[in-house]
This record gives structure tokens, C-alpha cells and sequence, in this order.
């Protein structure tokens, strides 16, 4: 490892930019001639939309158009898809209702927009939006899955009846009804994972810049994957076609999910910059994301865990319920299915396992993918009802967990997933060890005496990462493969450029990507650039979401830089007359081992481009590319234990201390680990304690802003202690496993089961405000 | 933001003529109200006259037994008095557990109780204190000045100068803060006054804003003592219920936090 390679805690190159206020977001961007996009959007959450009258702000100075719902749907731009089929127990494919861009004719969520107005200034939009006349004619409304799944509730899409998208399931459940016959113990739990409204810092923006004379698009905008938005929005959306699009995700202030998908604003600005003829900007503001950003979580479930008399797991039986909101995001239907059933068995050695997931309409935001997505639910899920059991059975929790751990691996799951390698009993030791949970009764004692309630929990989580095999998620109905490519660029000075399809929203990509190189070649990481977010300059790409952009991305570049190696090999052992065999790359140079012959890597970089000397044959210059797709996913694990103390007075939590064991493979670039461990932790901790999004039952928005939505802050969270127990991955060359989503994995089921523990009281459900927790010592509920 | 006319007024006089000719004018201390709500659209003022910088208006003055905080005093400024500190710690307290560092550096003691927002913490300081507000008209007992959510005895253009606190010989304030807003979800100032009344205001507990509490205010005139209050039973009638407080939680807090507050004052 060198100073800047694989391992070393470098400072991130970006930070310079962003903490001088010198980063290019997409709200930056100024183009000539540019409009202003101001969506109307219903208030209602559930209406048909009656009619539209444009005519006084259409007569409005500045007012350069008033679009509507309907005029989209005419000029044929493509519905909203679904990008993953997921196919019902009885063998039907999903159900799902048409999303137009703007409504043309029925609204079914607070926030849908009905039409646009386009102007000369964000202020003449937002002024002439209050002119337009927009009469609706309000329907029922349903906001919650027992509602919405009652006989005789309102029907949001009469493509899917009974507001059921899909009712699918996985596993064997003869075998699991088998394992419950012969159960010595049964543990039963029913919890609910409250759903969340993303808040990434800088809300969603774009500007569509249509150029009449070349028929070509050009597309700001705040994503996680533009290349993937221009696939969609070609392939599906008639926008163009992908070589008449050029879609750029610039500076983008954080994602967690929530910028994967293909919205209706990006889509809209894009049509609406041809019908106008001039480039059109739509920054969303705080309340546009709370009601249009996709939400996350939202499940029902009851879980049920078979033991024999030993306490041995025998068999887990679950059934849960998934708020998909009004429509169905671009890959919302596999959240609940693929990234959630297939990581039920957690770190444990369960023979049978069976899951029935059903997917229910409502009149609220859409819900898909949040940092985690999918695998939270799960985790939160098997952790509570471990606990449970434990506490049922009146056996640690850290032992019984430890009786159940997988230790053999590969380890194939009875829900799809085969884990390649891990230790779990290591990362339990070590989080024991730093919280000392041997010494905790007697700080129980201690807390006890000063009148307070101190409770303990773990979280055991496993993950499923680095997604995904291509052909394994097609299989299982994916619209697209998970490779990635990348291709790296060595200049004739010998500087590099690395272009790779993953993008950076807070990750830190352009320091982590440049380790390997300096890893690799032995350079530092001044003389190596990142280049990303631009389908003009990548030649492909996935994106970054699931903690893929080292297991996957980083894979590419590495296959990449292995091509690129070989070839300045050989062209230094042509310089040098020596056999490439002997060639070893250090400090920058291609060195003829056991000698003093080198040639410094700028020289063989301006060979490979002056070309006067190549070896027969060879093309000139030096830059490869590579499309690596995995092999399987990874399986980060990990064990987070949380002390804290209850007020019994106000149910106020106040923490006490947080440890993080986690294994996340080899770590690029601790620090940035450790800074995406915290902020996953953050995460997990403001689900357990503070966030939700909620909804009165006419599915008006109660928390569509920070004064009722409780986001996370500093001092509502610890200081952490973190620690790594590492197994290397063996699925990639890099042995990387991904860390992104970890905390926000983790984090709740140890917060809650810590309170549960300190009052006594399983019946908890998230978020624990002080008001619940303070219900729940004193029972009157 | 819609379109408005920004006016600094260096005097009181000059302010109140301001406001006299605009036709929607609004007076602006710190503004954080007025600019997000603005900013939301929900208020069009044709004229903001700012009052925030008007050297009468701002400073600290203990004289006796009468402490007098001007209107455009700043909460960072209340905070770090010294006089204050010394005079009635339990403003120098709640001040620094309002809102945040942002809010304290620009938020003004005459911006909040001209507000009247429910769960703000000042109105809660002055009834219990039993403050005297004074306007560039006349002055007004707190008791009469709070007329329930967001509404005071402030006439059109009425400007509010200072707030003059009586001295107290004990008072405590503890606050459970709103986990989203950090506004008080409830909070309960308690005062015993150097004449021997005891009186008790919470906030963010009421349907109609600060109120008083007189069953607390009773068990306390008779046993000045955090555990006089044991058994003291709050009504949850009439109290605010939402997802971050239902009012049986709400009620449980005023008694909690008088309890505290009483501890606070010692």
C-alpha cells in the first residue's frame, strides 16, 4: 500500500470544491434564453381533474406557456414504468395502473402535477401557476394498506382490483409449515416499518435544452444514473432517441435512492423544451420533495420463528404488506420482493423459510428504493423478532444468536441467496468487546439506582450488495443488467482519466477511484481524474445505488486498468529490449526486474502516442475499456450494539453508547467508511427515533416539511465506535463488499430493541417518540 | 416571494410612519416568521419595515428590582447578558434552548411574543414572570397581552419597545423540545415572586397558546418543592394532540417539567 493506494485514509480531492461553495449543481447551471418550470399540482388526494383554464396566465407578461396533462398524453410521451416484472403466486403478472407524466384525467396523490407553466423567471412561473384554474371533482381516498385493502374501498387504478398490485411469494412453505408442527417454541411478532421521506440536501433540479437544428436533448439533472435515465427516457418515454440525448448528472448533493428513478418533472421539461423552444429549468423545492420524492419503507408484516427445544432456528414464516403509494416507481415492485424476502434469513442458519409479500395502492407519494431498500425491512424485521425470542425464552440475545449463526460458507439460503464468505461471530465478539456487555447488568444496576431505565440491543444485519449479477436478476425479471463499465485513459503526458459509469453523489468516488490507480501503477492521486455523470463522455453506465460502486464499478476500472497495463508493458519491454514477463510496475515506472532498466510511465505514454517505436503490429495509444459483471452479489455483515437510557418521566432515549462491527471486505479508504458508516447509522437512528411520513386518512400530508418532519440532527445522535472484522470478498479481485447502506441496514433493530429492553415493553413500534415510549412504560396506551 | 418594498427604519417614530403608509405593511425584527412565511407565499406585505436595527430598541437594562429587555434584543444577546444571568437566569436558560444557534443570532424577544406562537418560549416567560409589555403606545400586563394562538393586544401598527420583568425570587423554565421544529413541544416557566405568589405558564401544551396552570401554581404556593407536585393531576382537556405529542403526553409533560422547572429554580 502506498501512501495514497488501497487502505490509505486519503482527504477527499472533492472537498475542496464543495466546502468552497465552488461545486456545479445542477441549480447552477445557466443556460441562454432559459425558462422557468412551476408545476401545478393537486391538492387533492384523489380527484378527477375537470378542467383547466390557462387563459388568464397564458395572458400573463412572461408567461411563455401553460402545459397540461392532457396535451402531454397527446404528443404520445411514454408512462412512468416499472423496470422489474414480479409475477403473483398465482402466476399473473403484475397489476399496474397507467402514470402519465402530468394527469390528464384523475390525480391520486397530494403533489401530482395537472400542468406547467413555463416563464422568463422562476417568480412570473410561480405568479402565473396562481392564475391557472384548476377545477376537480375530489374522490374518496385511501392512505393506508388496511384501508386500502378493505372490501369496498375507493379503487385507485381499475387495472389493479382491490388496490393489490401483486401477492407474491417465495420460499417453500409446506417445508416451513413442516418445521412449525414439530416447533418446541414459537415466537411471533407484528411490527411495522414506518415509511420515510428520503431528504437528500439538495432537492431534485433540471434543465432540458432542446436544439431544433440538430433534433438533439440535452439533460441537466440530479441523478444516480444518467445513463440509465436515457435509456428510459428513450426507450420508453419517445423522447429521442439515446444518440439524440445526452443526459448529465453533475454535481449531485446526495441520493440515498431517491435519484435513481426517472421523474415526471425531467420528462416534462424535456417535452415541454421542444414545444417552447428554449431551454427549461425546473429546480423542486423543499415541499416538492417531500410530496414527490420517492418515499421509502412503509410494511406491515407478522413474522413467526420456529425453534426446536435446543432454541435452534427451524423454520421462519412471514407475511407482509408494502405501501406503494399511488403508482409504481421505476423499481419500486422489487424492494419488497427481491431486496427484501431473499435477506430473511439474515445471519442465520434457518432450513425453511417462507414469505408472502402483497403490494398495495395507495393515495400517497410513490414508494421505492431509500438507502437500504429493502434490506432494512428485513433486517428490522428478523433482529426484533430474534430479540424477542430471546427475551421469551429468557436466553441472552447474543447467545442465542450465536447458537444459530451460519459458520459454514458458502451458505445457500432456503430465499435464493448464497453467501460467499463471512464471520459472525467475529463482529459480535468485537461489538461485545468495545460496548462491554459483560459489564452492562451492573450499568443497568447503577442506572436503576439513579432512577433510570438502561436497555441494551443488538442488530446482527446482513446485506445483500454489490448488485447485481445480470443474468441472476433478469431471471428474476429486472428490466436491465447491473454490470458496470469503465475506461481509463492514459494521456501522452501520462496523466490518466478514469470514465466510469458509477456516479458520485456524496461517495467520494473521485478520491476512492483514484486509489486503485495509484495502487496500481505506483502515481500519485493529483496526476489521475475522475470523470462521471455524462452518457456524452462514459460510454456506459448502471449508476451508483445498493453500495455497488466499489464491487462493481471500481471492478470495471480495474479490469480496465489490467488491460491497460499489459499494453504499456509491452511497450516498455520493447523500449527497454527486455521480455514483458520482466517488466514490474513501481513509483511510476516499468521497471526490467533485477536490474536498474526502467522507463517512467509519461515516456511510455508518449511512446504509445508519438507511436515511432511500437512493437509490430501494435495501435497506437494507451486506453482500454471493460464491462465487468459480477459474479454474485456481496454480503456485508455486521453486528451493532446500542446502550441507552430512558427518562420514565417524559420516554425521552438518550444514548449512552453505539458500536459498529462491521465486514465490509477490504476498505478502500477507511475514513470515507467510517464517514459512510455514520451517516448510514444516522440514518437508521432517525428511523428508529424520529422520522415518518405521515398521512391523515384522506391522504393529506401531515409532515410535508422540517417543522413536522423530525430529520436527524448532531446532537440527537452519539459518537460512535466503530470497528472492522474482515473477510475478504471472494467474488471480485478487489475483495470489496460495499459499506453504503450498512448503518441505515443495522441501526434500527439495535435502537429498539435497546428501548424495548430498558422499559420492558415489546410493544413498540418506530418511530419511538418520547410520546409512544412514554406510553409504553406506562400502559396507557 | 412576492413582490415587496424593504424599508430599515432608524427610530421607533420613523418605523410607526412607515407603517402608516404602506397599505399590507409588516414590521420585521428577526424574521423567522415572516420570511419563510413569505417565502411560502402565505404573506404579501406591500411594505417590510424593519425595526431590527433601531439602536432604541435593543440592549439590556437591570435597574432595582425591574429588569428590562428591549424589543429587538437578540436571543444570542439575552443569552450572554450579564445582567440578565444575574438578575433572572431562568430567561439567560430558556434562551439558550431556543431554537438553534442560527435562530438565536437573528430571533428577538419582541419578534416572539408579538408572534404568539403557540409553542414559543418566551410568552410562557412572561406571564409566569408577570412582565409588563410595553409598546411606543402604552404598556400591557402579559396577562392581558397573549390573546391565544398567534393573536396579541397589539393594535394595527402598534410597535413593542421593551419588556419589563419583575425580579422574581426564585423562577426555573425546562422545555421538552418539539423534535422536529425544536420549538417547545411543552414548556413550563415557574416564578415565586419576592411578594410570595407563585405562578405557573406552560407553552406548546394548549389548544389556545400560554396558558396558566393554576393547580400547579396551587401545590406550589403551598410546598415550593418538586415533589409537591406528585400528585397533581393535569387535565389532557383542551391541550394540542399531533404525531410528535398526543395530549395525554402533553399533560404528563407540564407537570414533568414544572417539576423540573421547580428543581431549576432551587
Amino acid at each position: 500500500m502506498g501512501m495514497e493506494g488501497i487502505g490509505a485514509s486519503v482527504v477527499r480531492k472533492e472537498d475542496k470544491r464543495f466546502i468552497t461553495g465552488k461545486g456545479r449543481y445542477v441549480d447552477d447551471i445557466k443556460l441562454l434564453g432559459m425558462t422557468y418550470a412551476h408545476f401545478i399540482r393537486s391538492p387533492h388526494a384523489h380527484a378527477k381533474v375537470k378542467s383547466i383554464d390557462s387563459s388568464a396566465a397564458e395572458a400573463m407578461p412572461g408567461v411563455v406557456a401553460v402545459l397540461t396533462g392532457k396535451q402531454i398524453v397527446d404528443d404520445k410521451v411514454g408512462n412512468l414504468i416499472c423496470g422489474w416484472a414480479i409475477t403473483s403466486k398465482d402466476g399473473s403478472p403484475m397489476k399496474m395502473g397507467a402514470w402519465p407524466a402530468m394527469a390528464p384525467e384523475t390525480v391520486r396523490f397530494v403533489g401530482q402535477a395537472v400542468a406547467v407553466v413555463i416563464a422568463d423567471s422562476k417568480n412570473l412561473a410561480r405568479d402565473a401557476a396562481e392564475a391557472v384554474v384548476v377545477e376537480y371533482e375530489e374522490l374518496p381516498a385511501v392512505a393506508d394498506m388496511p384501508s386500502a385493502l378493505k372490501p369496498g374501498a375507493p379503487q385507485l387504478h381499475p387495472e389493479a382490483p382491490g388496490n393489490v398490485v401483486y401477492d407474491w411469494h417465495i420460499g417453500d412453505e409446506a417445508a416451513v409449515g413442516a418445521a412449525f408442527s414439530k416447533a418446541a417454541h414459537v415466537v411471533s411478532l407484528e411490527l411495522t416499518n414506518n415509511r420515510l421521506a428520503p431528504n437528500a440536501m439538495e432537492p431534485r433540479a433540471a434543465i432540458a435544452d432542446y436544439d431544433a437544428a440538430e433534433e438533439h436533448f440535452t439533460l441537466y439533472t440530479t441523478s444516480q444514473n444518467p445513463h440509465v435515465a436515457r435509456l428510459v427516457l428513450s426507450a420508453f418515454y419517445n423522447i429521442a432517441p439515446e444518440h439524440k440525448l445526452r443526459v448529465i448528472a453533475p454535481d449531485v448533493g446526495g441520493g440515498f435512492g431517491s435519484k435513481i428513478f426517472i421523474y415526471p418533472e425531467e420528462m416534462v421539461a424535456l417535452w415541454a423544451s421542444k414545444k417552447v423552444g428554449r431551454p427549461v429549468k425546473w429546480t423542486g423545492d423543499r415541499t416538492e420533495a417531500f410530496l414527490t420524492d420517492a418515499h421509502g419503507r412503509d410494511h406491515i408484516s407478522k413474522a413467526e420463528m420456529a425453534f426446536d427445544a435446543d432454541h435452534k432456528m427451524l423454520g421462519l414464516r412471514v407475511k407482509t404488506h408494502a405501501n406503494f403509494g399511488a403508482y409504481m416507481s421505476l423499481f419500486s415492485s422489487s424492494v419488497p420482493t427481491y431486496l427484501y424476502a431473499t435477506l430473511l434469513s439474515g445471519q442465520y442458519n434457518i432450513p425453511a423459510i417462507y414469505a408472502e409479500v402483497m403490494g398495495v395502492y395507495t393515495n400517497t407519494t410513490p414508494v421505492d428504493a431509500y438507502r437500504g431498500a429493502g434490506r432494512p425491512e428485513a433486517s428490522y424485521l428478523l433482529e426484533r423478532l430474534v430479540e424477542t425470542a430471546a427475551r421469551q425464552f429468557k436466553m441472552d440475545p447474543a447467545e442465542l444468536r450465536r447458537k444459530n449463526f451460519i459458520t459454514q460458507f458458502p451458505h445457500q439460503t432456503p430465499v435464493i441467496m448464497a453467501y460467499d464468505t463471512g464471520d459472525f461471530n467475529a463482529s459480535l465478539d468485537a461489538a461485545m468487546k468495545a460496548i462491554d456487555y459483560a459489564g452492562f447488568p451492573a450499568r443497568k444496576e447503577a442506572a436503576k439506582a439513579q432512577g433510570k431505565l438502561r436497555g441494551i440491543g443488538l442488530s446482527c444485519y446482513i446485506e445483500a450488495c454489490g448488485i447485481a449479477p445480470s443474468k441472476a436478476v433478469g431471471s428474476l425479471g429486472a428490466g436491465v443488467g447491473l454490470w458496470e463499465s469503465a475506461e481509463i485513459r492514459v494521456n501522452p503526458v501520462g496523466t490518466i482519466e478514469v470514465l466510469t459509469g458509477s456516479h458520485s453523489h456524496g461517495q467520494g468516488h473521485e478520491t476512492t477511484f483514484c486509489q486503485l490507480i495509484a495502487d496500481r501503477l505506483g502515481v500519485p492521486i493529483s496526476q489521475v481524474s475522475i470523470v462521471h455523470g455524462d452518457t456524452d463522455k462514459v460510454q456506459f453506465g448502471m449508476g451508483t445505488y445498493g453500495s455497488r460502486s466499489a464491487a462493481v464499478g471500481l471492478t470495471a476500472i480495474l479490469k480496465a486498468m489490467e488491460k491497460v497495463e499489459a499494453k504499456a508493458k509491452k511497450i516498455a519491454a520493447h523500449a527497454l529490449e527486455a521480455s514483458e514477463g520482466d517488466i514490474v510496475i513501481e513509483n511510476g515506472e516499468f521497471k526490467v526486474t533485477g536490474t536498474d532498466k526502467s522507463i517512467a510511465l509519461p515516456m511510455v505514454a508518449l511512446a504509445a502516442y508519438t507511436a515511432h517505436n511500437l512493437p509490430d503490429g501494435m495501435e497506437p495509444g494507451l486506453k482500454e475499456s471493460a464491462f465487468y459483471d459480477p459474479t454474485n452479489f456481496t454480503f456485508p455483515a455486521g453486528t451493532y450494539i446500542c446502550e441507552l437510557e430512558v427518562d420514565q418521566a417524559t420516554g425521552k432515549t438518550s444514548f449512552v453508547n453505539f458500536v459498529a462491527a462491521d465486514d465490509f471486505g477490504r476498505l478502500i479508504n477507511p475514513m470515507i467508511v467510517e464517514g459512510q458508516v455514520h451517516g448510514g447509522l444516522v440514518q437508521g437512528i432517525g428511523q428508529a427515533l424520529l422520522e415518518h411520513a405521515v398521512y391523515d386518512g384522506n391522504g393529506q400530508p401531515v409532515t410535508a416539511s422540517f417543522m413536522d418532519y423530525a430529520m436527524p440532527r448532531a446532537d440527537d445522535v452519539p459518537s460512535f465506535k466503530l470497528s472492522h472484522t474482515t473477510t475478504l470478498c471472494p467474488g471480485n479481485p478487489l475483495g470489496v463488499k460495499g459499506c453504503g447502506e450498512a448503518g441505515a441496514i443495522g441501526a434500527s433493530a439495535a435502537v429498539i430493541n435497546a428501548i424495548t429492553d430498558a422499559i420492558g415493553n415489546n410493544k413498540l413500534e418506530m418511530p419511538a417518540t418520547p410520546d409512544r415510549v412514554w406510553h409504553a412504560i406506562h400502559g396507557n396506551a | 416571494m412576492y413582490e415587496t418594498t424593504y424599508h430599515r427604519a432608524s427610530s421607533v417614530d420613523e418605523a410607526a410612519a412607515l407603517f402608516s403608509k404602506g397599505s399590507e405593511a409588516k414590521f420585521l425584527a428577526g424574521g423567522h416568521t415572516l420570511i419563510p412565511v413569505m417565502k411560502q407565499r402565505l404573506a404579501s406585505p406591500s411594505d417590510v419595515i424593519d425595526i431590527g436595527k433601531i439602536k432604541d430598541l435593543i440592549g439590556v437594562q437591570l435597574s432595582g428590582d425591574t429588569l428590562v429587555i428591549k424589543a429587538a434584543t437578540t436571543y444570542y444577546d439575552i443569552m450572554t447578558n450579564a445582567d440578565v444571568k444575574k438578575a433572572i437566569p431562568a430567561i439567560a436558560h430558556l434562551t439558550s434552548v431556543l431554537g438553534d444557534p442560527a435562530v438565536r443570532s437573528r430571533g428577538t424577544i419582541g419578534g416572539s411574543i408579538a408572534n404568539n406562537d403557540p409553542a414559543a418560549d418566551f410568552p410562557a416567560a412572561l406571564i409566569s414572570l408577570g412582565a409588563t409589555v410595553k409598546t411606543n403606545k402604552r404598556s400591557i400586563s402579559a396577562d392581558d397581552f397573549f390573546k391565544g394562538l398567534f393573536t396579541t393586544a397589539l393594535e394595527d401598527g402598534e410597535i413593542i419597545t421593551e419588556v419589563a420583568f419583575p425580579v422574581p425570587e426564585k423562577a426555573g423554565y425546562a422545555k421538552m423540545r418539539h423534535p422536529a421544529s425544536r420549538f417547545a413541544l411543552t414548556g413550563v416557566f415557574v416564578t415565586k415572586t419576592k411578594a410570595g405568589d407563585v405562578r405557573v405558564a406552560a407553552t406548546g401544551a394548549s389548544q389556545s397558546g400560554v396558558m396558566r396552570v393554576p393547580a400547579i401554581e396551587a401545590a406550589l404556593k403551598a410546598n415550593w418543592s418538586a415533589s409537591a407536585l406528585d400528585g397533581v393531576s393535569v387535565s389532557a382537556s383542551g391541550l394540542l394532540s399531533d404525531i410528535h405529542g398526543s395530549a395525554d403526553y402533553r399533560a404528563n409533560l407540564v407537570k414533568v417539567m414544572a417539576q423540573r422547572a421547580v428543581q431549576a429554580a432551587g
